[in-house]
């Protein structure tokens, strides 16, 4: 083995974020990767049931759906649309920070990622608020004027449940965000050990996939008439 | 320790490719393309969402194992929707003769 | 030969005090942990049964209204399903073996692993409080829309309880998955590995898939429940047969999650007990999956009387009886490898002659379920009754019971009495078939479950039944009690007591808590018995 290729493999084994039941830095880092790659995959499934549930529905109550996409707003949705998939790109950045070695960029990226997904949420809550105004709130307040109010119930059910999951998302990501960051701040991170930022970045491409998909799904039904 | 490391310009690329998506969506939404709204706006969503999974997730640049990952969440996906929706969507199939003892006649939307 | 001594230190000693045992990030001491847990929730599940079998000794309705008989049999199922069977196994054997038999020093994960605990015991709690306050009468399936609109029970508490509890079923999972994955030891190759990993992985893989989609499911209970939304209830233009879609689409791969893990056991066993090389290791391995991913293309053969379309229940039945083939492949391989060998009769051995006798009578009756008219005959009546407890009960928990005295020595350095474990099988043995097979038989007949009443020309065989599970009673507290016993007064066992192959036992008993001080290399199969003399004892 070569000298430098030694040193690395000395120093994957000694690095002091070393966990005791890995070999090398290496293992740990793939490991790290895998085990998050693993838990996107049960909250895709998470999600997938709300998806089936939305599925079915549209089929069955198209009127309903059109009627209940109309109330939402669009321009907003849009606006979070751009927001989000800014946000993903600035995680990527941070991410790609991290892996080069840049603490301080490292630590902006993810402050820019963790803004832009508060403007999400800001937005959010305006939706929320308005449909809370109108009385458009599933459950025992539910009054909606038109001919399919039940379904049109339906609809808006699957519409808060959907992105309220995802907004809860959203909000743990934060979470996640500012403790990374923190980490960041304080040097943590180096090529030979960025894995949580690489984890949070998995985990934020996602929530972003998500809302990718709620987008015309939720607010893009039958605008054409 | 090893990852690949994406430059700025491709980062910058899907960004871009991101939004003009985005906006093709909307833009299709104000389309009457009857029963082809819904396969188009989830199409283009599809697309999207690659295009994360792809760059900005690095599947494109990762382990076999990890693309398998990735795989086969979305395959069982498919599953839940593909055969429960054999159900909902073969229920009006079978037809009985009006008369005693026969079932009343299935209904779908109401 | 001489006489072993228990190690010095090993993992149970290294530390005492309670904070050492709650606060543990040790895959065993975390192994150990579940075991209490989930022995506790079998007894509270075993005592709901008890009840259950007492009232229906008599065909009125004279122990219990009907009422709490359907509380009854509700938290009997949903006890012994989610707070017993599915960890079981995983949880108890598998945190403790996986990265022994891997020749690693910990799960991936091991803050996730105790981390999990927590969560199954916070879930566990919630649903006895449930209990405690009153219980939930709706079936452990908690079909809507009595669920959510008809029920005045704890069908919200109960169902957040599971939710919770589903998370620990993921996160041990997502464990098992990562270490198989990326903490072998130099030489093990994927076709080296125990069979027993095989099945813990492929149990992994249903457990992240699945679980998810019940935990959804729940949540939507829940909203549907306490805001009346409408999307399960018909009246307000939803579909209960979605929510059974959902349920279902997890629940049916859970019963993998029951069975594969104790698959694996019997593969351990069947190979040391006959001292042969598992036959067909490939196809065992293989099989493994091919379970795994069928069991999730079945769901909907539990709902074939639900008012679905018949066209998607002909698709069902035919994928039913397609998932039966990689089971039948197991049960072959296992009677080859016994065929011929130097067979050692010994508990763990008997348990699991036990496993294979009672699982294909289960899964032959599940091919009569999958059959579209014969289902539609026997539907919500004991015949199902029996075919789940066969496979559940007769199979998973045999499986279990074999496990646990195959890995007892190692996992406490001591023997349990021999002769006790004996008898133990053979009382559980015709306890179990004293009580289940009746039970064909009546709902053959005709007889409904879920009644808290029966009619008269069904008693004859209840009381058998119901005989039966008093014996299937006592044949599971004998076990109890002895294996506690062992714990001071058992033969100290030796690093080997069995001469099996494995990296588990090339270890001392217990174990350290690092396991192994050197990484082992491997460089031969999993079951090389040939290569050994014939037996230790």
């Amino acid at each position: 083995m070569s000298d430098s290729a030694s040193a690395e493999a000395s120093a994957g084994r000694h690095h002091a974020a070393l966990q005791h039941q890995f070999d090398t830095m290496e293992q740990q880092q793939e490991s790290a990767t895998l085990g998050m790659w693993v838990f996107l995959v049960t909250e895709v499934m998470f999600f997938g049931g709300l998806f089936m549930a939305y599925l079915l529905y549209r089929v069955w109550y198209p009127a309903a759906w059109a009627d209940g996409s109309r109330e939402l707003d669009i321009l907003l949705g849009g606006v979070n649309t751009v927001v989000l998939i800014g946000s993903s790109l600035t995680m990527a950045l941070a991410v790609r920070a991290a892996q080069t070695g840049f603490p301080r960029a490292t630590v902006n990226w993810l402050l820019a990622t963790m803004a832009l997904g508060g403007v999400f949420l800001v937005i959010k809550v305006f939706e929320y608020a308005h449909k809370v105004e109108l009385n458009h709130v599933p459950g025992p307040n539910f009054v909606f004027e038109g001919p399919h109010a039940r379904q049109v119930e339906i609809f808006l059910s699957l519409y808060f449940a959907m992105t309220g999951l995802h907004a809860l998302h959203m909000v743990i990501g934060f979470g996640l965000l500012s403790v990374i960051a923190w980490m960041a701040y304080k040097r943590k991170f180096s090529p030979e050990w960025y894995a949580p930022v690489e984890m949070s970045g998995l985990y934020w491409h996602f929530v972003d996939i998500v809302w990718i998909f709620l987008f015309p799904l939720l607010y893009l039904v039958d605008r054409a008439h | 320790m090893s990852g690949h490391v994406s430059p700025k310009t491709v980062s910058y690329t899907i960004f871009a490719s991101l939004m003009v998506l985005t906006g093709i969506t909307v833009a299709v939404a104000f389309i009457n393309l009857g029963p082809l709204n819904f396969p188009v706006a989830l199409s283009i969503a599809i697309v999207k969402a690659t295009l994360v999974i792809l760059f900005f997730m690095h599947v494109k640049y990762s382990s076999r194992l990890t693309k398998l990952v990735v795989a086969t969440g979305f395959f069982f996906l498919l599953i839940l929707f593909t055969l429960t929706m054999t159900d909902y969507l073969s229920r009006g199939w079978l037809t009985y003769p009006v008369g005693a003892g026969a079932p009343p006649a299935a209904t779908q939307a109401h | 030969m001489t006489t072993p001594l228990l190690p010095r230190e090993h993992y149970l000693n290294i530390r005492y005090g309670i904070a050492s045992w709650l606060l543990t990030k040790d895959h065993k001491r975390i192994a150990l942990l579940y075991l209490i847990g989930i022995t506790v929730f079998f007894v509270l599940g075993g005592a709901f049964a008890v009840l259950i079998r007492l009232e229906l000794a008599t065909p009125a309705g004279d122990m219990v209204s009907a009422d709490t008989y359907n509380k009854l049999f509700t938290m009997h199922g949903v006890v012994m399903v989610f707070f017993f069977l599915i960890p079981s196994i995983p949880a108890v054997l598998g945190n403790f073996l996986v990265p022994m038999m891997i020749g690693a020093r910990d799960l991936a994960f091991p803050k996730l692993n105790l981390i999990s605990w927590y969560i199954y015991m916070l879930g566990g709690i919630f649903t006895l409080w449930a209990v405690v306050v009153g219980g939930v009468d709706t079936g452990w399936t908690f079909y809507t829309p009595y669920s959510t609109a008809a029920s005045n029970t704890n069908v919200v508490a109960t169902g957040l309880g599971v939710f919770i509890t589903g998370f620990s079923s993921i996160l041990t999972g997502l464990n098992f998955i990562v270490t198989i994955h990326r903490m072998r030891a130099p030489g093990l190759t994927w076709f080296r590995l125990p069979l027993f990993i095989w099945a813990h992985y492929a149990t992994s893989l249903i457990q992240v898939l699945g679980t998810p989609v019940i935990a959804i499911t729940v949540l939507l209970l829940a909203l549907e429940r306490t805001f009346r939304i409408g999307i399960f209830d018909p009246a307000l233009g939803g579909d209960p047969v979605l929510f059974q879609h959902l349920f279902w689409f997890y629940s049916h791969p859970a019963v993998y999650i029951m069975i594969l893990p104790s698959m694996g056991v019997v593969s351990e066993v069947v190979a040391c007990f006959s001292r042969k090389t598992v036959f067909g290791y490939s196809f065992v391995a293989f099989s493994s999956l091919a379970i795994a991913v069928f069991g999730f293309l079945v769901w909907a053969h539990h709902m074939f009387v639900a008012g679905m379309s018949v066209y998607a229940a002909m698709v069902f039945s035919f994928l039913s009886f397609a998932v039966a083939i990689p089971s039948a492949v197991k049960v072959f391989n296992w009677t080859a490898t016994l065929y011929k060998g130097a067979i050692w009769w010994q508990a763990p051995l008997l348990f699991v002659f036990g496993f294979i006798g009672l699982f294909t009578i289960g899964g032959m009756t599940g091919l009569f379920l999958a059959a579209l008219g014969l289902d539609v005959h026997v539907h919500d009546t004991y015949f199902v009754v029996a075919h789940f407890h066969y496979i559940m009960v007769g199979g998973a928990i045999m499986g279990y019971m074999a496990g646990l005295h195959f890995w007892w020595p190692k996992m406490f350095g001591r023997m349990y009495p021999e002769g006790w474990a004996k008898f133990a099988a053979l009382v559980v043995f015709v306890g179990f078939n004293l009580t289940f097979f009746p039970q064909f038989v009546v709902g053959y007949l005709g007889m409904p479950r879920r009644y808290h009443v029966y009619p008269e020309e069904f008693q004859v065989l209840n009381v058998m039944s119901s005989a039966g599970a008093s014996i299937l009673g006592v044949g599971y507290l004998i076990p109890m009690v002895y294996f506690i016993w062992s714990l001071r007064y058992g033969k100290v066992a030796g690093p080997n007591p069995w001469g099996a192959t494995g990296l588990e036992w090339t270890t001392q008993s217990p174990p350290l808590t690092e396991n192994f001080t050197v990484t082992p290399v491997v460089n031969e199969g999993a079951y090389e018995y040939s290569k050994r003399e014939t037996r230790v004892v």
